[in-house]
């Protein structure tokens, strides 16, 4: 079947057999191998996108369920040039050893912050508990996304000026 | 390669249905695909639930709640009349699986896997659920003790859809808990787990008690017995201890690899004294 839909913000179609797994199309038909697989089976999270802004497991999808939907990957967060806070913070913070679950930290994490921009340690930790560390860097993870949540959020100087031009 | 059907209503899923009497039924795929896979592959046919608005709405009605059955976990802990109006749902919810899980997994997914350990189960049965069904014949609505017949069996009919979960909103209810024991803090799979509904008279005596055991037997377990030892009394250490030896000698667990029934046993007993910390606040 012809699968259409949007990635990390462009249209794109392909061709597809329905049942194949997600993370397979997103790797091996559009090169994205940030979505990294680990266990397959809905247990360590790296393979997590944004899926409509929510972060599910690519490797229990689905090809057909992409349909009509907008799938954001890591490569969609940010780019080298200008990377998302998130990415910035991961990076600055040490929370990346061999890197091989940032992709769904990233991604969990940035759906705790599109819901809740002012998350406690708590709320971030519970976020990121579905993905595993093996390196267990965890406590550099759940700084850094406070510090990314930080920089996000619009601090005195942002909000005065949003109110000067009338924005909300 | 399998056939993966997305139909766009209610009608056309129960045409679908009643056409491909084989084929899966998929909501979140949180159970379905890795079960699947283990065995070789996806069903020949697999319908999606994700496209059909009317298995996804959380309406209110006369004194009860109307959830659709693929509405997911995070759709219900995000919506405040299950958030704050069905606390001992809420509180397995916030504990099942993980994030991304709650995102994908649906209410009717969990209750049609039928696992000893669904969490959602203990707290529908204390909350006294009902399901509604729906055929090409018409609409049916069971218990779910009448719907859970044993590990992953349930009454659903060859060409039935599970539409809805029907729960009464509980009414005096003050004490509302769900607790589960696992090996470890995120993802765990229940190896026991308890939900309690008590309501209480102006002295704090229990005027009706409602518990139920996940993990504790082939399907949840609830406990005449230790309800009735709570009867008219406050919900002190002594009334619960004597509730509890009625629950250990009720469950029927079993030996696996996350514990012993002895363990279970046990600790299902002593997950109830905990509601005399929690009465006592
Ligand atoms: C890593 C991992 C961790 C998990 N942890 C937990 C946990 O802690 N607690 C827990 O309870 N569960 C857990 N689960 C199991 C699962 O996530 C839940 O049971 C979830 O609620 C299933 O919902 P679903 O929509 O994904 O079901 P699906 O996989 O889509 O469906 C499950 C079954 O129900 C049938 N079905 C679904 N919807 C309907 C319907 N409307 N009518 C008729 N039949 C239907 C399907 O045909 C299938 O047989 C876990 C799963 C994974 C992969
Ligand atoms: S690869 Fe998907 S959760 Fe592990
Ligand atoms: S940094 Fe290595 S798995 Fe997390």
């Amino acid at each position: 079947m012809t699968i259409r839909f949007l990635l990390n913000g462009r249209e794109v179609a392909c061709e597809s057999a329905p049942d194949r797994r997600a993370v397979d199309l997103l790797r091996e038909e559009f090169g994205l191998t940030g979505v990294k697989e680990g266990c397959g089976g809905g247990e360590c999270g790296a393979c997590a996108v944004l899926v409509d802004g929510s972060a599910r497991l690519s490797c229990l999808m689905l090809a057909a369920q992409l349909a009509g939907r907008s799938v954001v990957t890591v490569e969609g967060l940010g780019t080298a040039e200008a990377p998302h806070p998130l990415q910035t913070a991961f990076a600055e913070h040490g929370a990346v050893q061999c890197g091989y679950c940032a992709p769904g930290m990233l991604m969990a994490a940035a759906d705790l912050l599109a819901r809740d921009p002012s998350p406690d340690r708590e709320a971030i930790a519970g976020a990121v508990s579905g993905t595993l560390c093996r390196c267990g860097g965890y406590g550099k993870i759940v700084e850094a996304v406070e510090r990314a949540a930080e920089a996000m959020r619009p601090g005195p100087v942002r909000k005065a000026l949003r109110k000067k031009r009338g924005g909300a | 390669m399998s056939r993966v059907h997305a139909p766009r209503g209610l009608a056309e899923l129960l045409a679908l249905r009643a056409d491909l009497p084989g084929a899966a039924l998929m909501a979140g795929g949180t159970d379905l695909v890795p079960r699947s896979r283990a065995r070789g592959g996806l069903p020949e046919d697999v319908i999606l639930l994700q496209d059909v608005p009317e298995l996804h709405g959380i309406t209110s009605g006369k004194g009860l709640l109307r959830i659709g059955a693929a509405a997911t976990h995070a759709a219900l802990l995000a919506d405040p009349r299950v958030g704050r109006g069905l606390p001992v749902l809420a509180r397995a919810l916030a504990c099942l699986a993980s994030p991304a899980i709650r995102n994908m997994g649906s209410i009717g997914g969990n209750i049609c896997t039928a696992s000893p350990a669904g969490d959602t189960l203990p707290p529908l049965h204390v909350l006294e659920a009902r399901v509604e069904l729906a055929g090409r014949e018409g609409v049916r609505e069971l218990s779910l003790a009448e719907f859970i017949l044993g590990p992953g069996r349930t009454a659903l009919g060859p060409g039935e859809v599970l539409c809805a979960v029907l729960v009464p909103r509980p009414e005096g209810f003050s004490l509302q808990h769900f607790e589960k024991v696992g090996l470890r803090g995120a993802m765990a799979i229940a190896v026991v787990s308890l939900a309690a509904m008590l309501r209480l008279d102006g002295r704090g005596r229990v005027a009706e008690a409602r518990l139920a055991w996940g993990s504790a037997g082939p399907a949840v377990v609830r406990c005449p017995a230790a309800e009735a030892a709570l009867l008219g009394r406050r919900p002190t250490l002594s009334a619960l201890r004597a509730a509890a030896r009625h629950a250990r000698a009720a469950v029927r667990p079993i030996d696996d690899l996350r514990a012993s029934a002895a363990y279970r046993r046990e600790v299902a007993g002593n997950l109830l004294l905990r509601l005399a910390d929690l009465s006592s606040r």
